[in-house]
């Protein structure tokens, strides 16, 4: 863990940030599980401290386009539980009302420019956003959340491409859990991950994604320079995904050992090394901790239960939003 | 009034739409110095800088995906696909992303780009770089599709195109791009989802789409000759389309061919034909008939080319069958 720091807000922040993404998963798959809720969905549950410590370098200004594993970074950029249960039980009060679901999750107003359901399908909008900021001289950044397997993806070659050529304020930031759906990462992606991102003459990091400081720091670093035009950078987040590719894949043997899933939950959990930290660092005390745990939780189980009774769209809607006006 | 080519035409629509409005620019592969292959940009670089007209690398789900992102965050990017055979290339970023971001965001995201591309056979460029492909976008809901039939639809279509909040794509017939046209020097716009109707006539219907339109009106003249009265609709945009106008002729008209240059099968012509089945059954003395290409990739040699595409003596061949009552042997 990084050394002590005073900005103790910052650190509370962050950390209540980590436990609403595992507690909305948590309630999401509970959902799931008991058949509250349509289609499925993917878990961010383990890859907290990356969204997390992402978002946190970033202001409202700032853009990310996310994954089919969205609801983390939606979470992470500002979004509450009420509208974001809504959305993922269809209901109208839903950030896309209802109509995107789990895959296209994404409070607009805070700089979300959408979950994505295809695999790498958003790196052009990040970079395209990018491309705007320069071209009207604006100054936010964008970052491109995407997952190991989406760098098997040529789009991700072309648009880094354009970006290191025309200096893009873009962050490619790769979350490696470690599997693409359900094969080892090491079976699809040969030689080095950011060695990619070199040969396009981009500066590429590699952090442990489950120590929310060490991802926060660097990321405020490669913000600051995106702004003074130095972009575009590259971070691969080493991470790990507690549950399956989505929340159906219960039997997952086959391709990763219950003892691999042990040791990263017991050893490397991102809050519960975080959490050990502030407590050690004096900032928090356990009982103030376990109070937040508790109000966290209480705000989920509201949302939850207003989303279940929430309205479904009114079926005048299913041709609302076809065109724009 | 002054007369421009389409390639001109196309070109002050860009020009005027960027001094408009400073979040417009262009991007695509050889756009700013080369201007196109079709030199149809020639001379925008020299006024707005390659900050505004941007060469890309050879990338098109890249650059696609680019102004994807650009349109959704604030800017009106104009893209530029060196030839409609490449829309292969850029079906998820037009038609996973562009087209159905306003929709899965529940009205939230907007995504006002500019798709400009080409169509049209007979430039002996054989298979791949010879397709009309508007039927697989005009498939997919969220695009629109404008279709210009000449220099003066080619500008008012475009500048529309331009300042429209949702992704449209434009297909060009790279055959007429210097046909002249009379034009305006002052500006105009035309709407889309309304046709134009070219001709008058009163006994048989053609709706035809871009170089069909001329197509359809070379048809007319000939038959007009022989004491048929042809009418001619240009429906300008295949989305939205205005069906009223197309139904309200057929039931004048009685009889009607729907011509478009891109394969026959589940094609733009089955389409408007289906409505027009639906929609005026009770008015019709024939069946609507379709005329699209053959459906074969596009041969290169001009003896077997030329016969892939509908063509004045055919359309007009058909349409003595239907006036006189007789079967049509249609594909």
């Amino acid at each position: 863990m990084a050394k002590t720091k005073t900005n103790t807000e910052d650190y509370l922040r962050m950390y209540r940030q980590m436990v609403r993404i595992r507690t909305f998963e948590d309630n999401a798959n509970q959902l799931y599980l008991s058949a509250k809720m349509p289609g499925l969905t993917h878990m961010y549950s383990g890859e907290e401290a990356v969204a997390v410590g992402i978002c946190e370098a970033l202001t409202d200004d700032d853009r990310i386009t996310s994954t089919h594993r969205g609801h983390g970074h939606c979470v992470a950029k500002g979004a509450n539980f009420k509208e974001m249960f809504c959305e993922l039980l269809g209901k109208e009060e839903g950030y896309c009302r209802g109509k995107g679901g789990s895959m296209h999750i994404a409070d607009q107003s805070h700089g979300n420019l959408g979950a994505n359901a295809i695999v790498g399908g958003s790196m052009g909008i990040a970079t395209g956003s990018a491309l705007r900021a320069k071209l009207l001289g604006q100054t936010d950044v964008t970052v491109c959340f995407f997952g190991d397997g989406a760098t098997a993806q040529g789009l991700l070659y072309e648009v880094m491409n354009m970006a290191a050529l025309w200096h893009l304020p873009v962050i490619y930031a790769c979350e490696n859990n470690g599997y693409s759906e359900y094969t080892k990462t090491e079976e699809i992606a040969a030689g080095s991950i950011t060695a990619r991102a070199e040969a396009f003459g981009i500066e590429a990091f590699k952090v442990d994604g489950q120590d929310v400081l060490a991802v926060n720091e660097l990321t405020q670093t490669l913000v600051a320079r995106c702004r003074k035009g130095e972009g575009p950078f590259f971070i691969e987040l080493e991470t790990y995904r507690y549950h399956g590719h989505h929340v159906g894949d219960i039997n997952r043997e086959y391709y990763r050992s219950k003892d691999e899933e042990k040791d990263w939950k017991e050893n490397r959990d991102p809050i519960v090394r975080f959490r050990a930290w502030l407590v050690d660092q004096g900032i928090a005390t356990e009982d103030e901790i376990e109070a937040m745990n508790a109000e966290i939780e209480a705000d989920a189980t509201k949302a939850v239960a207003y989303a279940e009774a929430a309205k479904y769209p009114d079926v005048s809607e299913v041709n609302m939003h076809v065109y724009a006006d | 009034m002054r007369e421009i080519t389409l390639s001109q035409a196309v070109n002050e629509a860009i020009a005027e739409e960027m001094r408009r409005d400073p979040t417009v620019f262009i991007m695509g592969e050889d756009v700013a110095e080369a201007g196109t292959p079709f030199k149809v940009l020639s001379g925008l670089v020299e006024e707005f800088g390659t900050t505004r007209v941007i060469d890309t690398p050879i990338s098109e789900p890249g650059f696609v995906g680019l102004a994807v992102g650009a349109a959704m965050t604030g800017a009106r990017p104009i893209v530029d696909l060196m030839f409609g055979d490449f829309i292969y290339l850029v079906m998820d970023q037009l038609c996973n992303q562009a087209a159905k971001q306003h929709y899965m965001s529940g009205g939230k995201l907007k995504v006002p780009m500019v798709l400009r591309t080409n169509m049209g056979a007979t430039r002996r460029s054989a298979a791949q770089h010879s397709q009309s492909l508007q039927a697989l976008v005009a498939h997919i809901p969220g695009l629109k599709v404008a279709m210009p039939s000449s220099a003066y639809e080619a500008k008012g279509l475009m500048k529309t195109a331009i300042r429209d909040n949702n992704p449209v794509v434009i297909f060009e017939d790279k055959l007429m791009y210097q046909d002249k046209a009379p034009v305006p020097e002052e500006e105009y716009l035309i709407p889309f989802g309304v046709a134009n109707i070219k001709r008058e006539g009163t006994d048989i219907t053609f709706i035809a789409t871009s170089s069909m339109v001329q197509v359809a009106e070379k048809a007319a003249d000939i038959l007009a000759k022989e004491g048929i009265s042809a009418e001619v609709i240009d429906p300008r945009t295949i989305v939205p389309l205005d069906e009223a106008t197309l139904i309200e002729s057929v039931r004048k008209t009685s009889r009607a061919i729907v011509i478009d240059e891109g394969h026959q099968s589940y094609g733009v012509t089955a389409e408007i034909a289906s409505r027009l089945n639906e929609k005026a059954f009770y008015h019709l003395d024939a069946p609507v008939l379709r005329m699209g290409a053959m459906d074969v990739p596009v041969p290169f040699s001009p003896a077997l080319e030329d016969v892939t595409v509908p063509t004045p003596e055919t359309v007009a061949a058909n349409a003595r069958k239907l006036c006189a009552g007789e079967m049509i042997d249609a594909a």
